[in-house]
């Protein structure tokens, strides 16, 4: 008699209790920018993202950080609509994203897109104004102004007419950031900004995120780099298929919840360490 | 069973022969192919003098199909989708013949609709596969080309064993026959053409950012699904008018190779699609004309070829990625290389003997360089041609004229000033900088030799104790009595 076959099924254990995390970071306000209430994704009925609740205040930089495969991007895309999710909601400032678009702005990676493309500098960070302009209706002076505009503050004005593929990568980021800007929204999602990106780069695009906060816009940015998030940004979510902690930097970034964060990953418990060690 | 096959086989019969009575041009069109022996030259006066119908419907219809084909091509090629366009030409087959057994005839409308279904239908199927499997796109598409194919040429050939009906060309379909194009097809083909343009020019702005970056243009509100299946409407849309006179083989390199040429010369968008549309329209023009000189050619393979005549130039000639214009800036940077390095050749001799005397014998520059004197005669000559030098004493001497003795300091400048750059900055000794700065005197421009004089603090001696020709030296000329002791600097205020 042959044994029945064990079926191969990865029986993907939900989070048995949810640990009490750190106290919110804020009284929740009424419509704020971003609200996400039990949150579900999969990819083949696989989760990525299981049950994330989220709150975010107005005018935060939140860092997004955890390891690789924690759903980072994933939670990003699929607050903006970009991807199914099995369960749950997201409200932008209390509306179901899709009513509120253009409130909301996008750096997507710099991997993303074919860098041959032919287009100009310019004309990329003009796309970021195509959804206020809507279907059919071209770009005017206005449009191309404040394009400029845009270009001037992340110091690549005189690369509006070159084309794409001479940039290296800072200036292929920076024109990523132009074209957010150009969509003049108040919540902006970020996929890693700093990845592969040269130090002056870097340096301005931290003083830019300050910026946009300062003018009370909400951004949350992926970031893969765990020593620097710490100073980057003033609150953090900690994120590994389920929201670890979240909360103001100083409460959020200790060891206990970045081991919960990351595992056994030693190498980064180790720059964890370091890097918990230097704050004293 | 019998019966209905025999009825439907009457019905067949009957709407064939009256569809064959309407339809006087495709049988007129038919006639060019018939013509046997004439010479190339009596058919190249007929091609132009356009008085045939035929000829007319035939070029007209080649055109317009380039142009299509070159602007759907210029998509497909940024959305890197190649693959896709020879996916959906071969997936059209069955269709274009169950269009024709839908009414026995060659009904132009009816083999679009069907084509354009089938066209379709294999995408869908090509989507659905990667969906629903592990399998990769290029796999699906590779399924689905080879069986809707497969199952098209079935069907072709149960066409053509049909005791009736108006196969005219229905057996060109693989490799194209333009001669077969008839008024209703070339209206047909206008119609389509202008479809095209006008949704591509309304929603150029959609088709761009949804080719360029899909992710964003989904935050951004734009409608990048409806963009695409619009997009893969028009490709098939494109590949169905281009079937006839290209053929199902081919037709995928009328997508390709004109926008493939076009995509070498522009880095706009909108300029490879213009430039893609008049490449596609001389291809097919040419391939028109080059099947017509002999009868029956098929018309494809000339199309093809004319394109890549194109392509080829393209890849050769085009300005800033041509092969050869490539070769031939190379070739002046090495020969404006060459020369620079003579003046500066000249300068050192000079320099040497405190300069004092204003020619420069070859045999001294050529000791100076380490080659035969022959050479330095050649480099003096190509001097004399830029007019940066004069020869005398027979041949024997060259001078600098103030042109090339500005040139000369100049060189000698950039040299000495990135020696001490390097040596002062990077505290790179001095006996190691000499074999970097020969190669950067070369390509320092003006604003980095002002940012360098700056650094430097308008220095006067390069690490090795000589002196760097400044602005009055370059002024005062090659045989100044004295050297000017006071450095200014090309960008220092006088």
């Amino acid at each position: 008699m042959n044994p029945m076959p064990v079926p191969e099924f990865k029986v993907v254990e939900p989070p048995a209790s949810r640990e009490p995390t750190p106290a919110p970071v804020a009284p929740v306000e009424p419509n704020p920018p971003l609200e996400i209430h039990d949150l579900t994704v999969a990819y083949h009925k696989k989760p990525v993202l299981w049950g994330i609740d989220l709150a975010v205040p107005r005018g935060r930089l939140v860092g997004i950080v955890g390891p690789n495969g924690a759903g980072k991007s994933t939670l990003i895309k699929a607050a903006m609509g970009l991807l199914p999710v099995s369960s749950g909601w997201v409200k932008v400032f209390g509306e179901p994203v899709s009513n509120n678009l253009t409130r909301v702005g996008y750096v997507p990676q710099r991997e993303s897109v074919d860098w041959d493309f032919p287009v100009s500098v310019l004309d990329v960070v003009l796309m970021g104004r195509y959804g206020r302009l809507g279907l059919m209706r071209r770009p005017g002076r206005a449009d191309i102004d404040k394009a400029r505009g845009c270009l001037d503050k992340v110091k690549m004005l005189p690369f509006a007419n070159r084309q794409i593929s001479n940039l290296s990568g800072g200036q292929q980021q920076r024109v990523f950031l132009a074209r957010a800007l150009a969509q003049e929204s108040d919540l902006y999602f970020m996929d890693e900004p700093f990845a592969g990106v040269d130090a002056a780069t870097e340096s301005a695009i931290i003083t830019l995120l300050h910026e946009l906060k300062a003018q009370g816009k909400t951004l949350m940015v992926v970031h893969h780099d765990l020593p620097t998030a710490r100073n980057y940004f003033d609150t953090l979510l900690l994120l590994n298929m389920r929201v670890v902690a979240f909360g103001p930097t100083e409460e959020v970034f200790t060891f206990d919840l970045l081991q919960k964060t990351y595992g056994g990953r030693l190498t980064i418990l180790s720059e964890v360490a370091e890097a918990v060690r230097q704050r004293g | 069973m019998l019966h209905i096959s025999q009825r439907a086989r009457r019905s067949f019969y009957f709407l064939s022969s009256i569809l064959y009575l309407l339809l006087p041009t495709i049988a007129q069109a038919a006639k060019i192919s018939e013509i046997g022996e004439t010479s190339f030259t009596e058919q190249a006066l007929r091609f132009f003098t356009f008085q045939d119908p035929a000829v007319r419907y035939a070029l007209a219809g080649s055109m317009l199909l380039g142009i299509s084909c070159g602007l759907l091509g210029s998509f497909i090629i940024v959305r890197r989708m190649a693959l896709v366009g020879d996916a959906l030409s071969h997936a059209v087959l069955p269709g274009v013949a169950l269009g024709f057994l839908w009414n026995v005839s060659k009904d132009p409308v009816a083999i679009f609709v069907g084509a354009t279904i089938a066209g379709l239908l294999g995408t869908v199927v090509v989507r659905w596969i990667t969906d629903t499997t592990r399998l990769k796109e290029d796999t699906a598409l590779g399924l689905v080309l080879a069986t809707f194919f497969a199952v098209g040429i079935c069907l072709i050939g149960m066409i053509q064993r049909l005791p009736t009906g108006n196969k005219a060309g229905i057996d060109k379909i693989l490799f194209g026959q333009a001669a077969y194009l008839g008024a209703a097809d070339v209206r047909l083909m206008a119609i389509v053409t202008a479809f095209v343009i006008v949704v591509l020019a309304l929603f150029y702005k959609e088709f761009l950012i949804t080719s360029f970056d899909s992710g964003f243009a989904r935050a951004a509100g734009v409608p990048a699904q409806a963009i695409h299946y619009a997009l893969m409407l028009l490709l098939a849309f494109a590949v169905v008018i281009a079937l006839q006179a290209v053929g199902v083989v081919l037709v995928s390199a009328m997508l390709i190779t004109p926008a493939a040429a076009a995509y070498l010369l522009t880095d706009r968008l909108h300029r490879m699609l213009w430039l893609a549309a008049l490449f596609g329209l001389v291809a097919g023009a040419l391939g028109c004309f080059a099947s017509f000189l002999g009868p029956n050619f098929p018309t494809g393979p000339f199309m093809v070829l004319s394109a890549t005549a194109v392509f080829g130039m393209a890849f050769l000639f085009g300005p800033r990625h041509g092969v050869v214009s490539r070769w031939l800036r190379q070739r002046s940077r090495a020969q404006r290389i060459q020369r620079e390095n003579t003046l500066k050749a000249i300068y050192q001799v000079l320099e040497a003997r405190d300069f004092k005397g204003e020619s420069v014998s070859l045999r001294e520059l050529a000791e100076r360089r380490r080659e035969t004197v022959e050479e330095a005669a050649m480099q003096s000559a190509d001097l004399r041609r830029h007019g940066l030098a004069t020869i005398h004493d027979e041949g024997n001497a060259v001078a600098v004229t103030p042109e090339g003795w500005q040139l000369a300091c100049a060189i000698v400048r950039n040299h000495r000033l990135w020696e001490l750059y390097l040596t002062n900055a990077a505290q790179i000794a001095a006996d190691h900088v000499h074999e970097d700065a020969e190669k950067i005197e070369h390509v320092l421009g003006d604003e980095v030799v002002r940012e360098l004089e700056r650094r430097l603090a308008y220095a006067t001696h390069d690490p090795h104790g000589r002196p760097i020709p400044s602005l009055a030296d370059m002024q005062r000329g090659a045989t100044a009595p004295e050297r000017s002791r006071e450095f200014i600097g090309y960008g220092k205020p006088t």
